[in-house]
């Protein structure tokens, strides 16, 4: 990991914009830093105490004081604009991103493809592809940091975090848990392998067969018997999952809420939380019951019921949809 | 006017009384101002302690020196001590303790057994926290964020939780004690617009002790009850939301930056002033720019959130108003720098120490614009780039203003003048180590390595190796001043009542002064830092 010591490799779609962003604010702090320490040197050194020379009272100035705070708010206001403007884009998930579900745990990161793959502390992502990490965590807050790709997020338990990017460099690059989380906080590193789309492909056919993550979840959707009552035909006592994801359903008390992972998340192991309107809060709830990884599955299966199901396209997929924010 | 008797055969507040008895029960603000320094410096030196073995183990990429589970209490206990035990009270409870009421010409603050309450809180919390140090340490960091805090962690979480707890009502009735003092005990003549700096200061400060020290009170009554009881408040397991934790810590602790840094501020005002000879430039903007940063610095809690998984909009909104804090910042350093203008400088060691504060201040405000910088953020969030950040302004800022001021006002509190060849020396010191331990963090953490990472990976070591490296020179600039102050003690030279001819009514009185401050009440006719009227500079010291 051929990091230089002063400056960080680059190799997301996130990288360029934060460094210009980055070096612009470096310029504005230079030129401060000059503007300030120059005028502490020439004043304290061609007003210093002379024999004779008495110093002249001075009350101040209001057009210095409106000019000094005025002038920076426009700076502020450019570097408030062009951060917020990555930082919107970073918390909107593109459409038919490729989504691995991250689990985080004292202490490692558990990461599963879609197609089925499974790694630890690793991640392989294809060369120039959208990526959606859809993550949460069985015990402490842990965050999601990959200094390459100049993207953080922090990972909590009881809900899903979303992260997203696309590599533009092949190489293996450190993934690091940025928020404190107990005794191997530092341990709690790993890689995330960039390779070109072919070499994913092969990487991705490797190993043992894998069942994709999917078909997983539907295979515990029958098991767990959901299927009883979310029927594909609407005779079910539960509503219709088909094309469900993406998309905002109306709630008992008229407010609507949009279906993304932490919906589905929250309405498995929570159901009488945000009910949709015309059905009674009839479903048992799964806490404790399932794992981590099958309420993943389970989550993906949902999703892939509704066609090209990518991100809900909207920075809602970030927002407080807390588990307790429906009561 | 120097001329005047040696302090030692006049009765002052030193030696009106002797015995341990007559400063454990005294109610004079200034004793209490000196049993609070002998405390506070007990404190930093423990948290100096840390503060050294952490960036030794952080020479070699390894975790080699100590274990993960040692380092981990190194920086929780570096973070608390300092904190909590340190730059919260240090400006406040010493020099303000000292200072509030001769400023203003008073004789005491408004409530001086409250006033001694406060300094028995802190012993009773520094007490314990020694006893959690003592006992195995506290592993959380100074944050105790949830549910890490509640249902993991070390178990002394509920010790140091209540430590921090006990101290915060320390900090409450200080900034009550200032507030009332300094509404009610103003000498006749002494109006808000003749207030010093340093008391605009402390008020800004009293008000955010006053106002959100009990949040941070609530929160650990309320991650003790998750704690010990299992109530859900801040786990999801439990039905809480680890989320409002984090806001609830920050509601207090982002305005606890101010309470470090508001009343250095108000030091560096007088130092400028004194060693210009001149009234600050913009005075009534200054002195409005503290009631600005502690107002504003309530609004902007946030902004330490933006990875955590907030709303996007409740993010923007943070970013933005995080940037209108830099401007009340900003006036502050372009007014003192404007003061020098057609002043006449000298370069005694205060002044040195407020030229340390500018430049450490100036560098810790414009990477705080990085941070508010939401793309930015993100990456450089919980790396090194913070640490530098917080230190160049809580540790920067706020230690070399203290210094100043204590040399400043050393005289006025020993009647001894310190030596001041040592004193630019250590100085200098300070301000080159400082910079050497801190900057290469910067670095550090635009590069990428996290905070609180005991081992790391071997690119980061060079710049880790001159931060250490630093540390040690930083280490000698502190320690130096603590030597020859001691030594001043009893081999300085005495001090005039007005050494530095300086305006305000603390250089009224003798040095050090009476118990009761003033030998007859003052009445203020001047209005604040009227240097053109303290013309005939004294050519004697």
């Amino acid at each position: 990991m051929g990091n230089t010591p002063f400056w960080p490799e680059s190799a997301s779609n996130w990288a360029p914009g934060v460094d210009g962003l980055y070096i612009f604010l470096v310029l504005v702090s230079l030129v401060m830093c000059v503007l300030i320490f120059g005028a502490v040197a020439f004043l304290s050194a061609k007003y210093r105490r002379k024999p004779g020379v008495e110093p002249v009272p001075i009350e101040g100035s209001h057009l210095l004081e409106i000019t000094w705070s005025v002038l920076p708010m426009f700076f502020f206001f450019a570097f408030f604009l062009g951060g917020a403007l990555i930082y919107f884009h970073e918390r909107t998930p593109p459409q038919g991103a490729t989504e691995v579900y991250v689990v985080a745990k004292q202490w490692m990161w558990k990461l599963e493809h879609p197609e089925g793959q499974r790694e630890i502390n690793t991640l392989h992502v294809p060369l120039g592809q959208d990526v959606k990490l859809i993550m949460t965590s069985m015990d402490v807050i842990h965050s999601f940091y990959i200094p390459a790709f100049r993207i953080k997020q922090d990972v909590l338990p009881g809900r899903y975090s979303i992260l997203w990017f696309r590599a533009t460099q092949p190489g293996t690059y450190h993934l690091f848990c940025a928020e404190y989380c107990g005794t191997q906080h530092s341990g709690m590193i790993g890689s995330i392998i960039v390779q070109s789309p072919a070499e994913y492909q092969t990487w991705l056919n490797g190993g043992s067969s894998n069942t994709p993550l999917a078909q997983t979840g539907e295979k515990a959707f029958a098991e767990l018997g959901c299927v009883t009552c979310h029927r594909a035909d609407a005779q079910g006592r539960g509503p219709v999952l088909t094309g469900i994801y993406g998309k905002a359903v109306s709630l008992e008390d008229g407010r609507s809420v949009m279906v993304d992972e932490n919906y589905l998340r929250e309405s498995i192991l929570d159901p009488g939380a945000k009910v949709v309107s015309g059905y009674k809060p009839v479903m048992p709830t799964f806490q404790g019951i399932i794992s981590e990884e099958q309420l993943a599955a389970l989550v993906a299966y949902v999703k892939s019921l509704t066609p090209a199901a990518g991100a809900p396209g909207s920075a809602v997929a970030q927002s407080d949809t807390t588990p307790k924010s429906g009561k | 006017m120097a001329t005047a008797v040696m302090p030692e055969q006049r009765t002052n507040y030193l030696n009106a009384e002797h015995g341990v008895k007559s400063w454990l029960l005294t109610t004079d603000h200034k004793r209490i101002a000196l049993l609070y320094m002998v405390s506070v410096t007990f404190f930093f030196f423990i948290g100096g302690i840390y503060a050294l073995l952490i960036r030794l183990e952080l020479l070699t990429p390894a975790g080699d020196l100590v274990q993960a589970d040692t380092y981990n209490r190194l920086f929780s206990g570096h973070g608390i001590v300092m904190v909590f035990f340190f730059l919260i009270p240090v400006v406040p409870a010493i020099l303000g303790n000292f200072l509030v009421p001769i400023m203003i010409g008073a004789k005491d603050l408004a409530f001086p057994r409250i006033n001694l309450l406060s300094w028995y809180l802190y012993i009773i919390a520094g007490g314990l926290m020694v006893h959690v140090i003592l006992t195995g340490g506290v592993d959380t960091g100074w944050t105790f964020y949830t549910p890490y805090s509640t249902a993991f962690a070390s178990p002394k979480v509920v010790e140091a939780g209540l430590a921090a707890f006990i101290n915060g009502f320390s900090s409450i009735f200080t900034g009550l004690n200032f507030i009332v003092t300094i509404h009610r005990m103003r000498a006749p003549g002494m109006t808000w617009s003749r207030l010093p700096l340093f008391i605009w200061a402390n008020y800004a400060t009293s008000l955010i002790m006053v106002l959100g020290t009990p949040v941070i009170a609530i929160t650990l009554v309320l991650l003790v009850l998750e704690r010990v009881f299992h109530l859900g408040i801040f786990d999801p397991k439990l039905g809480g939301d680890p989320l409002l934790f984090q806001h609830l810590f920050w509601f207090y602790s982002h305005p606890a930056v101010y309470i470090m840094i508001l009343p250095s501020m108000g030091i560096i005002s007088e130092l400028i002033a004194c060693f210009s000879r001149k009234r600050i430039f913009g005075f009534q903007f200054v002195a409005l720019s503290s009631v600005a940063i502690a107002v504003l610095g309530f609004l902007v809690w946030a902004h330490h959130m933006f990875v955590a998984g907030m709303s996007v909009y409740a993010a923007l909104i943070f970013s933005f108003l995080t940037f209108f804090i830099g401007v009340p910042s900003a006036i502050k350093v372009f007014n003192w720098t404007a003061t020098m203008y057609k002043g006449s400088v000298t370069y005694e060691t205060p002044m040195l120490y407020a030229f340390g504060f500018i430049g450490l201040f100036t560098i810790g405000g414009l990477t705080g614009l990085f941070l508010a910088t939401l793309g930015i953020d993100i990456h450089v969030t919980d790396t090194y780039f913070v640490v530098a950040h917080f230190h160049y302004v809580m540790v920067g800022g706020v230690v070399m203003a203290y210094l100043g001021g204590l040399h400043f006002w050393w005289p006025k509190i020993t009647g001894r003048m310190y030596p001041e060849g040592m004193g630019k020396l250590a100085a200098l010191i300070g301000f080159i180590g400082f910079n050497l331990t801190f900057f290469p963090q910067f670095i550090l953490g635009y590069v990428g390595m996290p905070r609180r990472y005991y081992q790391y990976p071997p690119e980061f070591q060079m710049l880790n190796v001159l931060s250490t490296a630093g540390a040690t020179i930083l280490g000698v600039g502190y320690l130096f001043p603590l030597v020859y102050l001691i030594w001043s003690l009893k081999y300085g030279e005495i001090a005039g009542d007005n050494p530095w001819n300086a305006a305000g009514l603390e250089w009224k009185t003798t040095s050090p002064p009476p118990t009761f401050n003033f030998h007859e009440d003052p009445v203020v006719d001047f209005e604040a830092y009227n240097y053109d009227e303290l013309k005939d500079i004294p050519d004697e010291r």
